[in-house]
């Protein structure tokens, strides 16, 4: 593997007689989103500080691109931190300067760019977070979520290789929450920089992120993929896990992959190997351009809905469902065969145009410029197994015989 | 029975452990309270010589500019009416003691010498902590707490450079400037209050106050300005820049009484520094 970023070696920081961070050891490779999860009060942030350089380790070493930042001289440790920028969790903007000078601030303190220069960045970077008409204002006058997207320009107009941002979904509900995470990753993916978040309650964890690193009683228990990350054993899932599982299902009232597995094994034991049933999968597509034609929390809006009416079809029939990856969903139905499961699909596309979609429009319009349009495609995919075969062979099944059924075309300005 | 007496043994140094403690504790706040005075001193002095060595770039004028407004032009009406109305005291008290003693002729003097060497630097700078250094502490607490600061190292920005500096240039720069004010000022309300209001004599007034003065009064009274513009300015900003290590509190409490505690030891300082610098220059 490529060498790592960012790399702790055996670093402990205390303060006074609380140890905060004891031998932690990581890594963090460019151009990835880590997500690094714990408890709530578990040195996370702690942590983070450790990487931009606000706090120094007690023991250990911190190596940047291979190199230990304490055997660097000072202006190679101020080129590394540099390329560094940080979210702060309660946003520090400076609450007597405007939006603008806000942003504007890196580059007039840091840079010796022109007056001109200064002023197409920023407004570059205002109009990408869609603060434009927000821009005079003070952030006392914004909204959280406005305030968080002026954080995020801040500290992205000075081109930064890395960000950290520190709980950037702290005090937000569960629809903001996923809003602000798929923000950030539009933005990793659009200007490639490599992103460190650190949260304790991101429903969308294991969505958006390349590589998930777990802090628990004081030390990294866990680094690598979300894939891996399922099949970990490990005290921490029960505290740390289950609680974003919680915010999963708050989110889209559906069961979390985990609880899915547990249902599908429970009911196939159940069941004759002659029996059949059904699984279905949907998905939700262009949601790029939902995101960019009415927003995140739009994009999120429909994402949860979507799980919502799912549940709300399948459910009572006693199918069980989960939320496969962003825009994806998973549904078995355990006593159907094709021809019933079909008939139930329609059932579901009409109610979700009817109610779902125009719900999601109607608040929507509020937000999107007049005369945008966006259509929202429904796919999903249906195949039959047994109970002998694997679940995600038939899973593959369906995904590939996804076709669209069902399509909503609404211009925001009618 | 061994056991018994060990056990009477253990309670026994336990308590005179307690004793002891209680008898010590008054030598200890005192000892906390120097160690923790002298490590504030030391600190104070560092962060004063670390944020001047910051001042010379080029991006510092516009900041200076901001705080001269702020911490000089801004305090001029507060400075009009204190600097009148000692003035006019000093005139009203000096003629009725010295009319006394048929020398009502010295009440140029007394006002100009009074206001000139001691209570216009004072004065000044006491009124300008009380108007500037409190809004000072309280901003750089505000920003501290709420991680501003921490956002301008993490922006590569030095704190000190854009925050303290230009303070501390601002307030050397002012404090002189107001103390003249205050000066002349103070000078006109004597005249108001003696000649005006009393019908002491205009011209043995306007007389004794140029006769007496002395360059080295103008000087002298300058100097102690700028170690008062150093001293309130320096408490100020460390108080305020450090307002979140307070052992005291946390939060906005820290905040308000970093505020109380930079103005009280700025007044505090101040009249130290004046016996200090006084006798020094006498």
């Amino acid at each position: 593997m490529d060498t790592p970023l960012i790399e702790f070696k055996n670093v402990t920081k205390r303060f006074g007689r609380r140890t905060v961070l004891e031998g932690v050891n990581l890594k963090i490779y460019e151009g990835e989103v880590t997500t690094i999860i714990g408890l709530s009060g578990g040195g996370k942030t702690v942590l983070l500080k450790h990487i931009i350089g606000l706090i120094k380790p007690d023991e250990g070493t911190i190596l940047f691109r291979g190199k230990p930042l304490n055997g660097m001289s000072k202006s190679e440790v101020d080129a590394s931190l540099a390329q560094m920028s940080y979210m702060f969790q309660d946003n520090a903007l400076f609450d007597s300067m405007t939006v603008y000078e806000n942003i504007a601030l890196p580059l007039r303190e840091r840079t010796t760019l022109t007056k001109a220069e200064i002023d197409r960045k920023v407004m570059a970077r205002i109009e990408q977070t869609e603060l434009t008409d927000s821009s005079r204002k003070f952030p006392s006058e914004l909204s959280g979520g406005m305030q968080k997207r002026a954080a995020l320009a801040r500290a992205l107009v000075i081109d930064p290789t890395i960000v950290l941002f520190d709980e950037p979904t702290s005090g937000q509900d569960p629809v903001r929450k996923n809003a602000i995470l798929s923000m950030i990753a539009q933005y990793q993916r659009k200007f490639g920089f490599t992103a460190i978040v650190v949260s304790h309650e991101i429903p969308d964890v294991y969505f958006i992120s390349n590589r998930i690193l777990a802090l628990y009683e004081h030390n990294i228990v866990f680094q690598g993929t979300p894939e891996e990350l399922e099949e970990f054993d490990h005290p921490f899932k029960d505290e740390v896990i289950r609680s974003l599982e919680g915010l999963q299902k708050e989110l889209t009232g559906l069961h979390s992959k985990r609880q899915f597995k547990v249902m599908y094994h429970g009911q196939m034991k159940r069941r004759s190997l002659k029996d059949t049933y059904c699984v279905a999968v949907f998905k939700l597509e262009s949601l790029d351009n939902i995101i960019e034609t009415l927003g995140h929390e739009s994009a999120q809006e429909a994402i949860q809905s979507m799980g919502v009416y799912i549940d709300k079809h399948f459910g009572a029939i006693g199918g069980f469902s989960t939320r496969r990856s962003i825009n994806e969903f998973v549904t078995v139905f355990p006593y159907s065969e094709l021809d019933e499961a079909e008939d139930l699909l329609e059932d579901f596309v009409k109610d979700f145009q009817e109610h779902g979609i125009a719900e999601i429009w109607a608040e929507a319009r509020e937000r999107a410029a007049p005369g945008t349009c966006v259509d929202f495609i429904i796919l999903a995919g249906l195949a039959q197994g047994q109970p002998i075969a694997e679940i995600e062979t038939i899973i593959a099944s369906a995904e590939s015989k996804q076709k669209e059924i069902g399509r909503l075309r609404c211009a925001a300005g009618e | 029975m061994e056991i018994s007496a060990k056990g009477q043994s253990s309670a026994e140094s336990k308590a005179a452990w307690r004793l002891a403690k209680l008898l010590l504790s008054p030598f200890t706040a005192v000892g906390r309270t120097a160690i923790s005075w002298v490590n504030n001193s030391g600190a104070s002095a560092i962060f004063l010589v670390l944020a001047l060595k910051k001042t010379f770039w080029h991006k510092q004028l516009a900041k200076i500019v901001q705080q001269l407004y702020f911490i000089g032009a801004s305090s001029t009406t507060i400075i009009l009416l204190v600097g009148f109305f000692t003035g006019m005291v000093l005139g009203l008290q000096s003629y009725h003691a010295l009319v006394k003693l048929g020398a009502q002729g010295a009440i140029g003097t007394l006002v100009a010498l009074s206001l000139v060497r001691e209570l216009g630097p004072v004065l000044t700078a006491i009124m300008i902590t009380a108007r500037a250094g409190s809004a000072i502490t309280a901003e750089i607490g505000v920003q501290r707490i709420s991680e501003q600061i921490d956002a301008l190292d993490t922006m590569r920005i030095d704190p000190l450079r854009y925050l303290i500096s230009p303070r501390i240039i601002a307030a050397i720069i002012s404090f002189p400037l107001l103390t003249a004010l205050f000066d002349l000022i103070g000078i006109i309300g004597g005249y108001t209050s003696a000649v005006v209001l009393l019908g002491a004599n205009a011209g043995t007034y306007l007389h004794r106050v140029q006769s007496s003065l002395e360059m080295k009064d103008l000087t002298d009274g300058f100097v102690k300005a700028v170690v008062f513009a150093v001293i309130v300015v320096t408490v100020c900003c460390y108080q305020g820049y450090f307002a979140h290590m307070r052992q005291d509190s946390h939060g906005a409490k820290a905040v308000g009484l970093s505020t109380t505690s930079a103005v009280v030891l700025s007044s505090v300082l101040v009249l130290v520094a004046d016996y200090i610098v006084t006798s020094l220059l006498i």
